[in-house]
């Protein structure tokens, strides 16, 4: 016992977490890099290396256009709702805390962030169902005709995006409480002693305070929307057997090319495109924080 | 603030009070009314789904979509498969997070910050990206529509790793370590004995995060578990609805049954879901 060198222990325990860590992830990814360079579809024995001809028929395949298109639509559209609505929310709700009350606003705000996708999903698509649904039903009151609105492939896009959003603020809202929080309340004191409004107080304080948590959560937001599938699965698959208007995003789109297909190096193609969205978007983030403490 | 509030000053305090909760309450009720409409949905009557405008408490409450939806599909058995995916999913991601945060953080070995760079690194590549060469290997290794092949996806978590390490650096005094070896305890014994207890609070936050991960998995189970006795709860939802004679009330119903639970659990945990966001470093 006395005698175990003293590297035993930390190597024993690491060595198989990091094993793993390779088998099931630092593997496939290289995996993934290394198939996008290759022609290969699952049952052939060959798999003959085409360079990058695979990113230059990804340039101008249609299907992934449409899909990268509307990915990017989706996850912008999203952080724009998500920010400003989760901010507004979360300043509210921050001006009540200490009341009951508050608890309460900030769970039902919660709630919808961990519905599990399907059944959220599904519960939405009974609201814009074209013939059963009360949103068509609500404009009707209005003098606004009906709409099919998971059919027609601009409303479906919209429809994806009041989902994702619904889904993306409570999340939002409760980091920004955390930030809220952090705000020394001296600050605010300092303001309202020098005659500021609390609505000039929230613009010249709270919000320059908050940028590197807001830097953060759109960051997250636009990560996970690229990489939203169940949603579109749900809300734009066939409804009742009738053939659906499929909202095509990127993550369907490599599937289908990669199970429906069997273009596996295509779609590991498109996997890198995605890794490449991730890998910029993840590096601005880190920009603009340093950029921000440095200045 | 010694000089007392002037009493307009105070009503128009109260005032603006009363709209802020005005407006919360709403903005409360539209986030939550979809849910409520699903639930309430389960428990109607064909007639009452087409009624306008919807009610939210049925006037005749029924059970049949209920029933029928249990007849129908294995519905206990995808809730129980995604039980026993995601806790055994959180118990590999808890423990490995655990052993490989605390070598990481507390002892100084060559190579440690390269596989940490490694770690990180890693962390930012979405799962969609290498879950098809994942994919083939488990197809190769034959473990389609096992419980291996399906957790495969879902054994570790570089944010756990991430996460524990932060903590232990910060938290846990390297005197309290030393003081154990001097007392002639083991290496083991003092991971298990006075680390992990002490590690109680990040652990609880990352459980539930894994546990939230694991059981709204979608892409993966979809592609790994393709029977529908294999189904976890998402997938099997998802393919119920795109079935042919699938009615509102049905969906409803089978949708109602797989959220509420989980919905109510998730949201009492909620504050497990910013911890890591504040011990990353975010909070200042």
């Amino acid at each position: 016992m006395r005698t175990t060198p003293k590297w035993l222990f930390p190597v024993l325990a690491l060595l198989p977490v990091l094993g793993l860590y390779g088998c099931v992830r630092v593997y496939p990814i290289i995996e993934t890099l290394r198939l996008s360079l290759f022609q290969w579809n699952i049952i052939s024995r060959r798999k003959p290396f085409v360079g990058f001809a695979n990113f230059i028929e990804l340039a101008s395949d249609s299907l992934f256009l449409e899909a990268i298109f509307n990915t990017t639509i989706i996850a912008f559209s999203v952080v724009a709702i998500t920010i400003p609505v989760a901010l507004a929310l979360a300043t509210l709700i921050n001006s009540r805390q200490g009341l009951r009350r508050s608890g309460i606003y900030e769970a039902s705000v919660f709630l919808p962030h961990v519905v599990s996708l399907v059944p959220a999903a599904m519960a939405w698509k009974w609201i814009f169902d074209a013939r059963l649904g009360p949103l068509n039903a609500l404009i009707g009151l209005v003098g606004i005709p009906a709409q099919s609105w998971l059919f027609d492939p601009i409303l479906s896009l919209v429809c994806l995006i009041v989902l994702c959003s619904w889904q993306a603020i409570g999340y939002a809202v409760l980091i920004f409480l955390v930030g809220l929080k952090n705000v020394p309340d001296a600050l605010y004191e300092a303001a309202r002693l020098d005659g500021a409004s609390s609505l000039q107080a929230f613009r010249y304080i709270a919000v320059p305070l908050l940028k590197p948590v807001m830097l953060y959560v759109s960051v997250i937001t636009l990560i996970s929307s690229y990489n939203i599938y169940a949603q579109a699965f749900v809300l734009a698959s066939d409804v009742q057997g009738a053939p659906g208007h499929l909202v095509r995003v990127l993550v369907l789109d490599m599937l289908e090319n990669s199970f429906r297909n069997y273009r596996v190096g295509y779609a590991a193609a498109e996997a890198v495109v995605l890794l490449v969205i991730v890998l910029i978007l993840t590096g601005a983030q880190f920009r603009l924080f340093r950029d921000r403490s440095r200045a | 603030m010694s000089e007392p509030d002037r009493p307009s000053v105070v009503g128009q305090h109260r005032a603006v009070g009363l709209v802020i909760d005005a407006v919360l309450c709403a903005v409360s009720l539209m986030m939550l009314l979809p849910l409520v409409f699903l639930i309430s949905n389960a428990f109607k009557t064909p007639p009452e789904l087409l009624a306008w405008p919807p009610t939210i408490i049925p006037h005749q409450p029924t059970l049949d979509n209920i029933v029928s939806v249990l007849r129908e599909t294995p519905l206990f058995r995808w809730i129980g498969n995604s039980l026993i995916f995601a806790t055994l999913s959180t118990a590999s991601i808890v423990s490995t997070s655990a052993i490989a945060g605390y070598v990481l953080g507390k002892f100084d070995l060559p190579g440690v910050p390269v596989i940490f760079g490694i770690i990180i690194a890693t962390a930012v590549v979405p799962f969609e990206v290498y879950m098809i060469p994942l994919y083939l290997n488990v197809q190769s290794a034959g473990l389609l529509n096992t419980w291996p092949g399906l957790l495969v996806g879902y054994l570790i978590m570089s944010f756990g790793i991430f996460l524990v390490r932060q903590y232990v650096m910060t938290s846990i005094p390297d005197e309290l370590l030393e003081a154990a070896r001097v007392d002639g305890a083991g290496e083991g014994w003092i991971f298990l004995r006075i680390v992990l207890p002490l590690m109680r609070g990040p652990l609880g936050a990352l459980a539930v995060l894994a546990f939230f991960q694991a059981w709204t998995a979608f892409a993966w189970p979809l592609v790994v578990m393709t029977n529908k006795e294999t189904y976890t709860l998402e997938v099997g939802l998802a393919l119920f609805q795109t079935g042919f004679t699938v009615d509102i009330g049905r969906l409803s119903a089978a949708a109602a049954l797989a959220l509420v639970p989980s919905a109510l659990f998730f949201s009492l945990m909620r504050r497990n879901f910013v911890r890591g966001v504040a011990a990353s470093g975010l909070k200042e």
